[in-house]
């Protein structure tokens, strides 16, 4: 109980600090960024979206303790602002139409990737002799060093222009219905393949060589030892007393790498165009839609953070120790 | 059993002043043939960015050649669609990347190990809220953090993303340093330090620091790798001032120019594949550092050659 | 079963590990027997290659550890003869072993029962999942343990209960021959007192034969009815426990053990080490690797090997002993 109550306390905690990260960055950056944004904007915008803008940016007189309070208001109350670039449209539901992309194909590529990924940590470890032992962990290793945006941009010259397999990029065909139809399922299924394959040949590795290494180690614990001279079946052996004790671990670190996942995920996005959440990122950059990128970056922290939260939970589902509140976990 | 053998056969008596754990730890790093590779890759790439003005036969900036031209005798890694030498770019590049790489790897380290090591030694209340804001730094996605800086930043120097990416990424390190500096903190010859009345201060840096060259070591290669990633993908958004030369702001005019669409593979390749070797050389010499500081696994290997 | 047939029978039996600095005799040829219905000790410094002897008895020796010569028989059958299915399932069935370390046998993320279960079921085909619980729960019963903890995960339980639950899955399957390696070692010593009377009282009712490794020899001379000293990998010395009352006509070694005991006089506490170190079993010494901590030792000690001379009914590795064995 204690467990669960530690991890929604650093879930409630990260979550207020994210915001608040959000809330101070833009103010405290050398030489008022907003100032000079204001200044350039002048006279592009309605007078309405400039009051806006005022507000957001507390270009007003307010005390920052009352802006600040505003702000957390309005994060909750669902108004996170108006797009500058497609003004006045709400953020929030232009943000809404990304997020489901990046879900699918981020979730999905990862979920993947550790699953294989860790299957074959577990035959690699018990087939110690074998090739695949000696060749993956130098292969992996160099899949580890290769930047991800790199490797996306090798893909699509070899198998999208030279060869012509794949599109060159976006999230479906141009003639397609998006909407619950198979002609649209199809496209984005279709679409999603290569970015797909560079994020599950990014993460691929990692998994693969922390499982085989959690595997070593544990099948020279003693209960290991012990329940292969009672005779446990080995395939019983392998899994339910080697790997399921090896899996732990790995479970830890995936917690710990899914913010880095998502930040991958962002560069690959932006090489794909893919209409994910990175891509929303990158555009609101590069036109400066400054209320697109703080509730962009908020959206993944928050999605960032969530994630990690049903990996504890998922966590304390497979280990006994934290279930029933062991002291030594 | 096998910890009993061990035992026997270790050398009784000798001398562990830091200078010679240094050594002791360097030398199995050149009897291993995969850091042996590793280091010869990062000698060639460091060798090439001290002397790149030697090296480089043209000005990486200088846009005076035919555009757009598949490698030639004079062009070995062709020309860029404004006609630009891309092995001098490629050169160039090296400097910016391995610079600002390694010194934020080892900025990440040092702000890594002193907030580990003030983990490890303050009370709990100190080391709860350090742990808390270790864990935030591990969880919060990094580069969209960084992308958001940079947004508010325009243009930064190479330099200044270095800086910026040590200030962001310096948790993984300050969680494994401070799990250490538990462990060591509880062997005896520490406890004796600390009740024959040393300062925590000393007792950090000449009992407990010294056997963390190894875990430093490492930090500092893991660190310089994630910091080489993270600069080239900030400068492969754009969100580098795109007139400096570095490998990820080529990769961004190679993108941006449409490279991948007219099919010269002769300007996106060479800077991934540098970033891509000296990630690698660094993976290398880690996995080498791994070996020497994990009997267990290192004892599987031996294993192996044996039968 | 026939008394007169040997539960376990080692033949020359030696084990050598691959090492950076060589190849390390841990097991140095060595022959014993062991009845039904007895316990037998077999005591030794660390690293004298005690435990090494049990896992290569169990067929059980890891990574770069492998037999080198000699046979290993129990009840009648050589083991290193089996197949890999075979000796699944002979291993438990007739012999089974109590780890050193117990503490850390069971598999923490499944709880008591699942482990019992696993163990029956792997043995006893025919065995309904259902009946599998109801003798978990009796073997529980057998080791004095609530049947409430079937359900219990190793962490929630002591140090103790969780050797006690060792224990009973190491008789589960009513084997011939239980080896224990130091069984009490991490034990607190209320908590050992304990568990050496339920292995006793379950070796009276179930009658198979002990292999009880230790260092502590006034543990061992209690239990056992014979007891085998290891030195360096090899027996040194066989011994019925009851000749053990006098330092005469033993091993110099053995002598010196029965010294290290702590004897209560009168008023005081006498307790004597053996001085020197155990020998670099990858440099062992020539002749006897004792001589260098020998306070007897003289020329052929140093030179020659001593065989085995028979001593008061038991044998004896020792050059002092020559004449009266011959």
């Amino acid at each position: 109980m204690r467990y669960f109550i530690n991890r929604l306390i650093f879930f409630v905690l990260s979550l207020w600090a994210a915001v608040t990260i959000n809330f101070i960055l833009p103010r405290l950056m050398p030489g008022n960024p907003a100032q000079a944004m204001f200044a350039k904007f002048q006279g592009q915008l309605k007078p309405e979206a400039m009051a806006a803008m005022k507000q957001q940016f507390g270009l007003t007189d307010e005390p920052i303790w009352d802006k600040y309070l505003s702000y957390l208001q309005g994060l909750v109350t669902g108004d996170w602002g108006l797009s500058f670039a497609n003004f006045p449209v709400p953020v929030t539901s232009i943000i809404g139409h990304s997020m489901p992309w990046t879900i699918f194909l981020v979730g999905g590529a990862t979920v993947i990737s550790v699953f294989i990924g860790t299957a074959l940590g577990i035959y690699v470890s018990f087939k110690r002799q074998g090739i695949l032992d000696s060749t993956l962990p130098i292969s992996s290793m160099a899949l580890q060093a290769m930047p991800h945006f790199f490797v996306a941009m090798v893909l699509i010259f070899v198998f999208a222009f030279q060869l012509g397999w794949f599109p060159l990029g976006k999230g479906f065909s141009i003639d397609v219905m998006p909407g619950f139809n198979w002609d649209f399922i199809k496209s984005a299924l279709f679409h999603s393949i290569l970015p797909g394959i560079t994020l599950f040949f990014g993460g691929l590795s990692g998994w693969l060589i922390g499982m085989r290494n959690n595997m070593i180690y544990t099948l020279g614990e003693d209960y290991v030892v012990f329940a292969e001279a009672k005779g446990v079946h080995p395939s019983r052996l392998m899994f339910s007393y080697a790997a399921r004790n090896a899996f732990l671990p790995q479970l830890t670190s995936f917690a710990l790498a899914i913010g880095h996942v998502v930040s991958g995920a962002i560069l690959v996005e932006v090489v794909f165009s893919y209409p994910g959440i990175g891509s929303q990122l990158n555009d609101a950059v590069l036109s400066q839609d400054y209320p697109m990128i703080q509730a962009s970056f908020l959206l993944i922290a928050v999605a960032v953070l969530t994630a990690n939260l049903i990996v504890d939970l998922l966590y304390a589902r497979l280990d006994p120790r934290i279930r029933t509140g062991g002291a030594n976990s | 059993m096998n910890v009993e053998l061990g035992k026997t056969s270790q050398p009784i008596g000798k001398k562990h002043s830091p200078l010679n754990r240094i050594y002791n730890f360097l030398l199995p790093l050149f009897a291993n043939k995969k850091a042996t590779v590793g280091m010869i890759i990062f000698l060639v790439f460091v060798l090439a960015a001290i002397f790149e003005p030697w090296i480089a036969p043209y000005d990486p900036n200088a846009a005076i050649f035919p555009p757009s031209q598949a490698p030639t005798a004079e062009h070995i890694f062709g020309t860029t669609n404004t006609g630009k030498d891309v092995f001098s770019q490629f050169i160039y590049g090296a400097r910016s990347t391995i610079v600002v790489g390694f010194g934020a790897g080892i900025l990440t380290t040092i702000i890594g190990l002193t907030i580990g090591l003030i983990s490890g030694f303050a009370g709990r209340i100190v080391d709860s809220i350090l742990g808390f804001v270790t864990n935030l730094f591990l969880v919060v996605p990094g580069l969209a953090l960084l992308i958001v800086i940079e947004a508010y930043l325009e243009n930064a120097s190479p330099y200044m993303n270095g800086l910026i990416i040590a200030l962001t990424g310096w948790a993984w390190g300050a969680r494994v340093f401070r799990s250490m500096t538990f462990s060591l903190g509880s062997r005896d010859y520490v406890t004796a330090a600390k009740l024959s009345g040393e300062s925590n201060l000393r007792v950090m840096f000449t009992q407990i620091a010294p056997n963390m060259v190894s875990v430093i070591a490492s930090n500092i290669m893991y660190a310089s790798l994630a910091a080489i990633l993270a600069d080239s993908g900030l400068a492969f958004l754009g969100l580098e001032s795109v007139s400096s030369v570095s490998w990820g702001t080529m990769l961004y005019w190679a993108k941006g120019s449409g490279a991948l669409l007219n099919g010269s593979w002769w300007w996106f390749l060479p800077p991934g594949i540098g970033i891509a070797l000296v990630g690698m050389s660094l993976v290398l010499m880690n996995f080498a550092v791994d070996q020497i500081t994990n009997p267990r696994l290192r004892q599987q290997i031996r294993r192996k050659h044996n039968g | 079963m026939d008394k007169n047939e040997p539960v376990l029978e080692l033949d020359d039996v030696s084990v050598s590990y691959d090492s950076p600095a060589g190849a390390v005799q841990a097991v140095n040829h060595v022959s014993m027997k062991i009845y039904p219905n007895t316990i037998v000790g077999l005591v030794g410094e660390s690293g004298s290659g005690k435990s090494t002897l049990a896992n290569a008895i169990m067929h059980l020796l890891k990574g770069n550890a492998r037999l080198t010569s000699g046979k290993v028989k129990v009840m009648g059958q050589d083991i290193y003869s089996m197949g890999d299915k075979e000796l699944r399932q002979f291993r438990w069935n007739r012999m089974s072993m109590v780890f050193q370390s117990a503490m850390n046998a069971l598999n923490p993320v499944l709880n008591v029962e699942a482990q019992m279960v696993d163990t029956l079921r792997s043995h006893r085909k025919g065995m309904s999942y259902k009946a599998a619980r109801k003798r978990s729960r009796e073997l529980l019963e057998l080791v004095s343990i609530d049947s409430k903890y079937l359900r219990a995960f190793p962490h929630e339980l002591s140090g103790g209960m969780r050797q006690r639950i060792v224990i009973a899955i190491a008789v589960a399957l009513e084997p011939d021959l239980v080896i224990m390696d130091e069984p009490t070692t991490a034990l607190d010593v209320v908590v050992q007192r304990s568990i050496l009377d339920k292995i006793r009282d379950l070796q009276k009712t179930q009658k198979f034969a002990i292999l009880l490794i230790s260092h502590d020899f006034s543990l061992v001379t209690e239990l056992c009815s014979s007891v085998a000293i290891m030195y360096a990998g090899r027996l040194i010395e066989k011994a019925h426990s009851e000749t053990l009352d006098t330092e005469e006509s033993h091993h110099p070694y053995t002598q010196g053990l029965m010294r290290a005991i702590p004897k209560l006089t009168a008023d005081d506490v006498v307790i004597e080490g053996i001085p020197g170190n155990p020998p670099d079993l990858v440099d062992l010494p020539v002749g006897c690797a004792y001589h260098p901590r020998c306070p007897f030792a003289y020329e052929n000690c140093r030179s020659l090997r001593p065989e085995l001379h028979e001593v008061r009914d038991g044998l004896v590795e020792c050059h002092l002993y020559e004449k009266s064995g011959s």
